[in-house]
């Protein structure tokens, strides 16, 4: 079977749970075949690759690679489809992520695909598009497929790849090198999962009333392992920081599960999490859209229910 | 500074968007054009360069005849000119085509900085800034809430999933704005009547010396095979909160064993 590259999504030399379900994915259209960008490997994180099937792991360990924005990457996988001839390649659907893709298309003279929920035979990409409105299949005709795929549309399952090593060696050219990233600054999230990431999201609207009150939708959060998100009227009112907007204009996210508290639902905020696989909501107004959705719904004041949902949660675990 | 502003014509987000049965391209008759949300930063964000550092303001906007209208949005916030590459051609042009088009017309008009929406609200790709860097071989500066120009030199704050990252370069660069970098203005009863006397010129594939065979559905690099809309969540449970609201929800969480 040909193989598939799946480009690995890293933080601190630990693998992201996203590319394990890239791994799974491909496992079932090809051969998967881990590509690492940028120093820091470890033998834990080649372990894991292996575990989840990695064939073969592309190692480009140089410091030059995450020096410069997204193109150094594209440049990476470009000479990867040239040496290889790959079946497809495979990145996460995060905003850097789909970057690279768009990249590399053009460098490749290959079609490619955003925001994929599912990948199936001849590498037929679902999406949900317009809000979830309707949902599309859709493939490649020209070049070698890239696909971007949205973290939690696979579950990660481990079956034992040879995880062989190989070194790459990259020569970025100069226009890779164009933007330089001279500093990284790093806002702390405490210990809670990245937001597009993770299986949980437990988010606040207009109806937590304050940025104090966020301690509430925090409380469940922690207690169910689960990223915070805001809506529009949250980060506007300047509740809650921006960059933890979930929405048209902010974060897609695809959880397991989605817990939608004192969010009215309108478009702006169902188009970033209507793909989510189980929706809870609790609004006080019984008229709210965002109970179309909801797979349970309380209706009630979410400074009532929210406390006592965290508490309950926290005894039964 | 010469700074062309890109700008892209969509379908009113509140109105129900649909594909076409005939060639799976978005039915842009049957809905709203408003202008792409994210479009507006990017053109405070020009106005505001320009107002810091003088120079011109050109609009460019690929889109059918009616796109027009947001073009003269843009002029009414205060632009100085605009392009509007518009040719029957372009129609249901991927990203791939898009990118390619807006790039040559690029080429032809020059620029030291071109400033982009980081995704628009139809197709939602967020490709189109990247791919304009990656052909134009200029610095690809997106995602960004935050831009300081110095002489040829630019810095920008390019948002992360940690935090972010501080990202230098040299003119000319492409740049993506994210929501919140700015409070766009509304254009005022003057600038809107100033709008109409702005010049505006309307370009065909050819004046651009775009390939035909690189554009339009029959050059797309991907295909909607098909497409439907989506089934309507199963209707779920709703409970009034009389006191045990909470409870209730750990219930049903619990028997869909999250706890």
């Amino acid at each position: 079977m040909s193989e598939i590259l799946v480009l690995v999504e890293h933080v601190d030399g630990e693998v992201k749970k996203v590319t394990l379900e890239l791994l799974t994915l491909a496992r079932s259209l090809g051969t998967p075949a881990a590509v690492w960008a940028g120093p820091g490997i470890t033998g834990d994180a080649k372990a894991r690759l292996a575990e989840y099937g990695a064939e073969k792991i592309y190692v480009a360990g140089s410091e030059e690679i995450v020096g410069y924005v997204v193109a150094p990457k594209a440049e990476l996988l470009a000479q990867l489809v040239a040496a290889k001839s790959p079946a497809a390649v495979l990145v996460a659907a995060t905003a850097e992520g789909k970057e690279i893709a768009g990249r590399l298309a053009v460098k490749t003279d290959s079609g490619v695909i955003t925001d994929a929920v599912g990948l199936g035979e001849g590498f037929v990409a679902d999406q949900s598009i317009f809000g979830g409105g309707v949902n599309v299949q859709s493939k490649v005709r020209k070049g070698t497929p890239i696909v971007a795929v949205r973290p939690n549309s696979t579950a990660p399952e481990a079956a034992a790849g040879a995880g062989a090593e190989e070194e790459v060696s990259v020569s970025l050219s100069d226009g890779a090198k164009a933007a330089k990233i001279v500093e990284r600054v790093k806002q702390e999230k405490g210990a809670r999962p990245e937001l597009t990431e993770a299986a949980i999201v437990v988010s606040g609207g207009r109806g937590v009333g304050s940025a104090e009150n966020f301690s509430v939708i925090e409380g469940l959060a922690d207690s169910l392992g689960a990223a915070v998100g805001a809506s529009r009227a949250a980060t506007d009112a300047g509740w809650y920081p921006h960059q933890f907007q979930v929405g048209q204009t902010g974060k897609t996210v695809s959880p397991q599960l989605y817990i939608a508290a004192g969010i009215s639902g309108a478009i702006q905020h169902r188009a970033g999490m209507q793909t989510a696989k189980t929706i809870v909501a609790i609004n006080k107004d019984p008229e709210a859209p965002i109970f179309e959705l909801a797979d349970y719904g309380v209706v009630g004041d979410l400074h009532q229910v929210v406390p006592q949902l965290t508490e309950e949660v926290d005894k039964r675990k | 500074m010469n700074i062309v502003v890109c700008v892209k014509q969509v379908p009113d987000t509140a109105t129900e968007r649909k594909l076409r049965s005939d060639d799976k391209t978005l039915d842009r008759d049957a809905v709203d054009g408003v202008v792409n949300e994210l479009d507006e930063y990017a053109v405070e964000e020009a106005l505001k360069l320009k107002e810091a550092h003088g120079g011109e303001v050109t609009v460019l906007s690929m889109g059918p005849g009616r796109a027009t209208e947001t073009i003269r949005k843009a002029l009414a916030m205060g632009a100085d000119k605009a392009v509007h590459l518009s040719d029957e051609a372009l129609h249901g042009s991927d990203a791939l085509s898009t990118s390619y088009a807006m790039a040559q017309v690029l080429k032809k008009i020059g620029f030291d900085l071109v400033i982009l929406g980081s995704e628009s609200t139809d197709a939602r790709t967020g490709v189109l800034p990247a791919m304009l860097a990656e052909r134009l071989g200029a610095p690809q500066l997106t995602l960004v809430n935050k831009v300081d120009v110095d002489g040829s030199s630019i810095s920008v704050q390019r948002l992360t999933d940690y935090g972010f990252d501080k990202v230098e370069a040299t003119l000319p660069a492409i740049v993506s704005v994210v929501e919140k970098i700015n409070e766009p203005r509304y254009p005022s009863f003057k600038g809107i009547m100033a709008a109409k006397k702005k010049p505006v010129e309307t370009l065909a594939i050819a004046d651009a010396e775009i390939a035909a065979d690189q554009v339009g559905l029959g050059a797309a690099w991907s295909e909607v095979v098909d497409f439907a809309a989506a089934p309507p969540r199963a209707a779920g449970t709703i409970v009034k909160d009389e006191g045990d609201g909470g409870a209730k929800a750990a219930d049903f969480l619990a028997a869909k064993k999250f706890i």
